[in-house]
């Protein structure tokens, strides 16, 4: 066919454009929904998914870091190099965000990637950190985020927002089948977080027990955001994997 | 077909001018929240616990505004044009254009405005929140109608080559935008949604979005700029049309397996980011095929680099095209990206092809027609060399500085000491990049400067058309009197 034909024919240049242009993405995308390897089996050694969904107060703490856009200076993912292992610890798994919605794997690491920063620092620093970075660590160039202590946390809505992230696929339970489902699944104590049904109640619950922000009489958007902080990169323990295991899935 | 020859008189050129104004606007804004968001990460005092203006979030009103309300309305602006001037036929639907026109710049504003309330898809470039979302499919729909039915009711047999680029961004902004938007609203009444996909297959959703925001919007679009500007500036035709067959259909395939070059060394399967380098390197032969189409097309005239600054800011842009798509190939090699990746390298990167490409190819193409549009001469030929000058310092210091930021970061976090320790901790790469960010503030004001002449040169233009035009009107109203 001469090209001609295409030149001077809309419907032509349209169709011809767009069957050209769906093939990259149709190639490298749709495997990902179907091949098995894309995303690894965590099991703990009571064979129980390592990997759970966040509690509702994590999940407040998400949005927020979502809302200060704190992707744009922080990536969520290690690569498997040794410095990165030194200075992070264990390349992160295309398991350990799966249910992440939206990824926030990040681009740019104007400071360090925080996968793995659950557990590095007491929630006193966090508070301290966020609060005035500067106060910490002189050198930072991190803004002040002084409203995090200010806001209350709002969570009238929690539930919706459970519902939202269950309709796009996160097992969090909101009937007796589900949660049953979620115990044999998670275990009970996590299936018990995970149930939206009783929402409001874990997360204060939560936000009592944990005392993120070292104000035990205020809910604040503080509390949220460093419990959602203190969990990252927490839920697998890589001494129960033989080396070389997840190397597998690359 | 229907067969309708428009003079300049039948040719809506309204909302040519409409575009092209908004965008210098736009441009101006975006790139004045950019130059704030840079002094940010010098000096963090800046962002004076004011919640609205952190970097966080003015980051994306910076890169929304530029790129969806200069670039955008830039490509709005020219697209209409060409389309018109190529077909030799007016416009297809007056008011839907006009719809256009206030739903693209309702877009950007009610964008920027949530980015700084708190409200954010957290996607890079993709932040626009699910009602803005439906507005910007609705508006591009009518785009593309407009663009269709113009194209329907053209002179020439012939579809011009610009069109098949604008064409092409228009069908693949389209796809992208709906796909890599897929939400689930909290409830009806609030801006919060979650993205429909997860981890893995959303990172490759999203950079084979953001990718390709790259390659559809801001490049594919503005070579249709490209193929239209150059040759008319130039007064020849495209150097080679067979070139120009060539590079069309295969930038348009090869950019849609380039994303995931963004997610080397993740989680993403080994397969998918290979696949995806592969493509990348292939890439840099349409790119510079287009290329040397452009700049070749001046060959037996280039002369006109002497006399003419608008001709300068025409091949610049290739210039700097041609080098940002040496460095991507470049910067997507596992390797390089393995130091590259994370840093300001890529920051420096994508300006060299922003400031460089896209905006010099937009203000040589409106020196170009805004006269036109008003029937007029430019203001001062004399302060489109400066704007040139100051926008080529501008650009030159600013992607050396990220150079210097980016590589030097790189290197500093992968050094070992004799013991085999970290040699450096983060925040001493944080100490080092103070400089360079000072640099590249300094860089980016230039090129802020640069815009800043060009916005009062062509308010001194159109204000001057728009008397004489009165004028005119007032002398003919006189006489028939």
């Amino acid at each position: 066919m001469k090209h001609e034909k295409i030149e001077v024919n809309a419907g032509l240049l349209i169709l011809f454009t767009i069957i050209v242009i769906s093939i990259g993405g149709l190639v490298e995308i749709v495997p990902l929904f179907f091949i098995n390897s894309t995303v690894e089996q965590v099991k703990t050694t009571d064979g129980r998914d390592a990997i759970h969904p966040y509690s509702p107060l994590e999940l407040r703490g998400r949005d927020i870091y979502i809302r200060e856009g704190c992707y744009l200076c922080h990536s969520q993912m290690i690569r498997p190099f040794r410095d990165e292992y030194l200075r992070y610890g264990h390349y992160s798994l295309a398991a350990e965000s799966q249910y992440d919605h939206p990824f926030q794997w990040g681009s740019k690491r104007t400071g360090p990637d925080l996968a793995r920063v659950g557990g590095k620092y007491s929630n006193e620093w966090h508070t301290q950190h966020l609060l005035a970075p500067r106060s910490v660590m002189p050198d930072s160039i991190m803004p002040n985020y002084p409203w995090l202590m200010e806001n209350e946390l709002e969570y009238a809505d929690v539930k919706e927002r459970m519902r939202a992230q269950k309709l796009v696929g996160v097992p969090y339970s909101e009937n007796s089948e589900e949660y049953r489902a979620n115990v044999e699944r998670f275990g009970k104590e996590v299936a018990d977080r995970l149930d939206i049904i009783r929402a409001e109640e874990n997360l204060m619950r939560q936000a009592e027990q944990g005392n993120y922000d070292g104000d035990p009489t205020r809910l604040t958007e503080m509390d949220a955001l460093v419990a959602y902080l203190q969990v990252l990169g927490t839920m697998v323990d890589f001494k129960q994997f033989e080396e070389g295991y997840f190397a597998r899935f690359r | 077909m229907e067969q309708a020859t428009a003079s300049p008189q039948h040719y809506n050129y309204d909302i040519v001018k409409k575009f092209a104004i908004m965008a210098l606007v736009w441009g101006m804004l975006g790139m004045s929240a950019g130059l704030w968001a840079a002094l940010e990460l010098a000096f963090p005092i800046l962002n004076f616990d004011i919640a609205e203006i952190t970097f966080g979030r003015i980051r994306p009103v910076h890169t929304t505004l530029v790129i969806f309300g200069f670039g955008g309305s830039a490509l709005f602006a020219t697209s209409y044009y060409v389309v018109q001037r190529t077909c030799q036929t007016r416009l297809w639907g007056d008011a839907i254009a006009n719809f256009t026109f206030w739903g693209w710049q309702a877009v950007i504003l009610l964008g920027a405005v949530s980015y700084m309330l708190g409200y954010s898809q957290g996607r890079e470039y993709a932040e626009f929140e699910w009602p803005i979302d439906l507005l910007i499919t609705v508006v591009w729909v009518a785009y593309l109608l407009i663009y269709v039915q113009t194209l329907r009711r053209r002179s020439q047999p012939h579809i011009y080559v610009a069109n098949w680029f604008y064409i092409g961004f228009i069908l693949a902004t389209a796809i992208l935008h709906v796909f890599n938007n897929l939400a689930v609203p909290v409830s009806m009444f609030t801006l919060k949604s979650y993205s429909a996909f997860s981890g893995v297959q959303d990172a490759m959703t999203q950079w084979w979005y953001g990718h390709n925001a790259v390659g559809f919007f801001l490049t594919a679009a503005f070579l249709g700029m490209m193929y239209y500007f150059v040759p008319k500036q130039a007064g020849r035709p495209v150097y080679s049309y067979r070139l120009s067959i060539i590079h069309f259909w295969a930038l348009i395939f090869m950019y849609m397996w380039a994303g995931a070059h963004h997610l080397h060394w993740t989680a993403l399967p080994d397969w998918t980011s290979t696949l995806a380098a592969t493509f990348s390197i292939m890439l840099l032969m349409p790119s510079w095929g287009g290329m040397i189409n452009g700049i070749m097309t001046l060959s037996g005239a280039w002369d006109k680099l002497r006399s003419d600054p608008i001709m300068l800011f025409l091949i610049t842009a290739l210039s700097f095209y041609g080098m940002s798509t040496f460095e991507g190939p470049l910067m997507s090699l596992k390797s390089v990206n393995a130091l590259s990746h994370y840093t300001d390298w890529t920051v420096g990167h994508v300006h060299s092809g922003a400031l460089g490409w896209v905006a010099l190819i937009s203000f040589g193409s409106m020196y170009h027609l805004i006269p036109k549009l008003y029937d007029t001469r430019i203001h001062s030929t004399r302060l489109i060399y400066v704007h040139f000058w100051l926008a080529t310092i501008g650009i030159v210091l600013y992607i050396t500085a990220m150079w210097v930021a980016g590589i030097g970061q790189g290197l500093f976090l992968r050094a070992f000491d004799e013991y085999g320790n970290l040699q450096y901790s983060f925040i001493e790469t944080v100490v080092f990049l103070h400089q360079p960010y000072v640099w590249r503030a300094i860089g980016g004001g230039f090129f802020l400067a640069g815009v800043l002449v060009m916005g009062y040169n062509i308010a001194r233009t159109v204000l001057a058309a728009r008397r004489e035009a009165a004028g005119s009107q007032a002398a003919v109203a006189a006489s028939a009197a």
